[in-house]
């Protein structure tokens, strides 16, 4: 009976809003998601906001949290390869060899030269694969519903490759320890050599498409803005770091594989807005394609993969890998107990690390931005809750 | 203010004390926190020739779509359904696990259990019965596609190449029942 002579509705515990103004207006709750196109997946966001600004946003994770890091204590090393397919399955191969990287490192396991060779063409073509996705999503984000079928257009030959490959399309599960687990089918360098022809030109129709588009520009530009400092506070990584001036890539700053011997750029913006992480992106695409197109001319013949163990048994102690994926640094910790099933193991997503800075980004915009600023943040749910 | 959680004992006696004497000062305006420390580049200028030519970056933009409308070679069309009977698969497609058998329906798994322990799901179970001479041999290769994660880790796990990834992609089923099947068509001998 004594709550209801408050004028104030109940909130749950952690919850506050400001004061109803003189003019009677009021701040609100609005719950986006978790069943929200524009989140791309199971992700709820709690906004508050003032009229159409955005005061808070809280996102609440958990909704398709499967213990994947639990479940890999209960798998051997190399069953636990195919569970990192179901993080951030966009980048499925890379989370595939940073779990590889690390047991070959607890190992002393080498990979040859071939194999190491199709290690970095396949990471490079999953990176565009992603952006590709992320491209055509953005467009349909914004409103436009034709970049989405240009990118997935440009995907889908990218994902044929992989299906010819590995035979899935998107959970790869690929590598293994000292390699992979098939050479590359009679004819794939010539096909990864045309489609890079063909990247090249539609990466030229993107930037008439969009990139060069007057309204996508002013709709993005000073949009979400995350300074360099912030940024790095956060722990952001990948396109959206690097977009806000933090010029990490471990590609470039901790090489792993062979990404020493090529040469490519590290994108950089300075304003740290969505037009800046939507430039960077396309700009990886094109340094991508330059790797790819190194990678493809001196392709060497030899074995693929370095002679495969009955089992693996990692000895005791912790061990650490990061590579790069198409979202950042991701990275995977064991603690083995020398034994065939790894003690714990955990993994430093990017998604986690980059969603943590939403709530500053889109602190004082309109709520249309915070669907753009979701779009350019490249957000894969199942990655955040794992 | 913010901070207080409402309280239920406010008495409505105090308030118009307070407020009557004098006008209340405006409040204050409401910022909300940003991103401290960005410095923007500059928007580049608004000016006639800019305009001019992000219109025509729209013109340009659409000159792309009406490329496809004129040159219809580079758009992809499959029309899934339809084109069933002659959509190939890739060689390494990994669909649901088959096992072959050969003209006299006979397989080449030996029940060792090899594949049974690779499976990180736990998806396969061998079941062995003996033979006439009391030999081990595979009775039923139970398998569940339902908890399958076509992850490839049996086919490569087997020894004797019994079994290998199917080309069908189409496992969609009403109930859960379709989903557990026995592979072997024979026991084995
Ligand atoms: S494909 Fe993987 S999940 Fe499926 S039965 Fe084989 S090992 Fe188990
Ligand atoms: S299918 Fe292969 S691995 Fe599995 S029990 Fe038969 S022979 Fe052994």
């Amino acid at each position: 009976m004594e709550a209801l002579k408050t004028s104030a509705p109940a909130l749950p515990p952690g919850f506050s809003l400001r004061e109803t103004r003189a003019d009677g207006s009021q701040e609100y709750f609005l719950n986006m998601g978790p069943q929200h196109p524009s989140t791309h997946g199971v992700l709820k966001l709690v906004v508050r906001l003032d009229g159409e600004t955005v005061v808070e946003v809280v996102p609440h994770l958990g909704f398709i949290h499967r213990a994947i890091e639990k479940m890999g204590e209960n798998e051997t090393f190399v069953q636990y390869i195919h569970l990192t397919d179901r993080m951030d399955y966009l980048s499925s191969h890379i989370n595939n060899l940073g779990v590889c990287m690390a047991i070959e490192k607890a190992m002393g396991i080498g990979v040859p030269e071939r194999g190491e060779y199709i290690r970095v063409l396949v990471s490079e073509l999953q990176r565009i694969q992603s952006h590709l996705l992320w491209w055509g999503a953005f467009g349909m984000d914004l409103g436009a519903v034709s970049a989405f079928l240009y990118g997935f257009k440009e995907r889908e030959k990218i994902t044929q490759l992989f299906e010819e490959l590995c035979g899935a399309r998107l959970t790869m599960n690929f590598f293994r320890p000292g390699g992979s687990n098939a050479d590359v089918p009679e004819g794939f360098i010539g096909k990864v050599k045309e489609l890079l022809e063909e990247m090249k030109f539609s990466l030229d129709e993107f930037d008439t498409l969009i990139s060069k588009n007057m309204i996508i520009r002013e709709r993005c530009f000073g949009v979400g803005r995350l300074s360099r400092e912030r940024a790095a506070n956060y722990g952001c990584s990948g396109p959206v770091g690097r977009a806000s001036g933090v010029d990490f890539d471990v590609r470039r700053d901790d090489p792993y594989s062979i990404y020493d011997r090529f040469k490519f750029e590290v994108p950089l913006g300075s304003n740290g807005d969505c037009l800046d992480r939507y430039l960077v992106r396309i700009a990886e695409m094109r340094q991508s394609v330059r790797i790819l197109e190194q990678v493809v001319a001196a392709f060497p013949e030899g074995q693929y993969r370095s002679k495969e163990k009955a089992s693996y048994k990692v000895p005791a102690g912790s061990y650490f890998s990061a590579v790069e994926t198409a979202r950042g640094m991701f990275g995977t910790y064991f603690v083995s107990d020398n034994s065939f099933k790894p003690y714990r193991v955990k993994s430093r997503s990017p998604n986690f690390s980059n969603l943590s800075a939403l709530n500053e980004m889109a602190q004082g915009g309109k709520i249309a931005d915070l669907v753009a600023i979701l779009s350019t943040l490249d957000l894969i749910i199942p990655d955040i809750d794992r | 203010m913010s901070e207080e959680t409402p309280k239920p004992d406010a008495t409505p006696e105090v308030k118009p004390a307070e407020a009557k004497p004098a006008a209340p000062p405006p409040p204050p305006p409401v910022t909300y926190p940003r991103s401290a420390g960005v410095t923007m580049a500059a928007a580049p200028k608004a000016s006639l020739s800019r305009f001019l030519g992000d219109a025509f970056g729209l013109f340009k933009g659409m000159n792309v779509t009406m490329r496809y409308f004129r040159k219809p070679s580079r758009i992809v069309t499959r029309e899934y359904p339809e084109n069933r009977g002659t959509l190939k698969m890739s060689e390494r497609f990994r669909g649901q696990v088959v096992m072959p058998h050969d003209e006299k329906n006979e397989h080449t798994c030996t029940a060792c259990t090899l594949c049974e322990k690779a499976c990180p799901n736990g998806s396969i179970s061998i079941l062995t019965t003996k033979n006439l001479a009391s030999k081990r041999v595979l009775g039923a290769f139970v398998y569940r596609l339902s908890s399958c994660t076509l992850c490839n880790l049996c086919i490569e796990a087997c020894p004797f190449d019994a079994i290998r990834m199917g080309h069908g992609f189409e496992m969609a089923t009403f109930t859960r029942d379709p989903l557990d099947l026995i592979l072997n068509k024979t026991e084995g001998r």
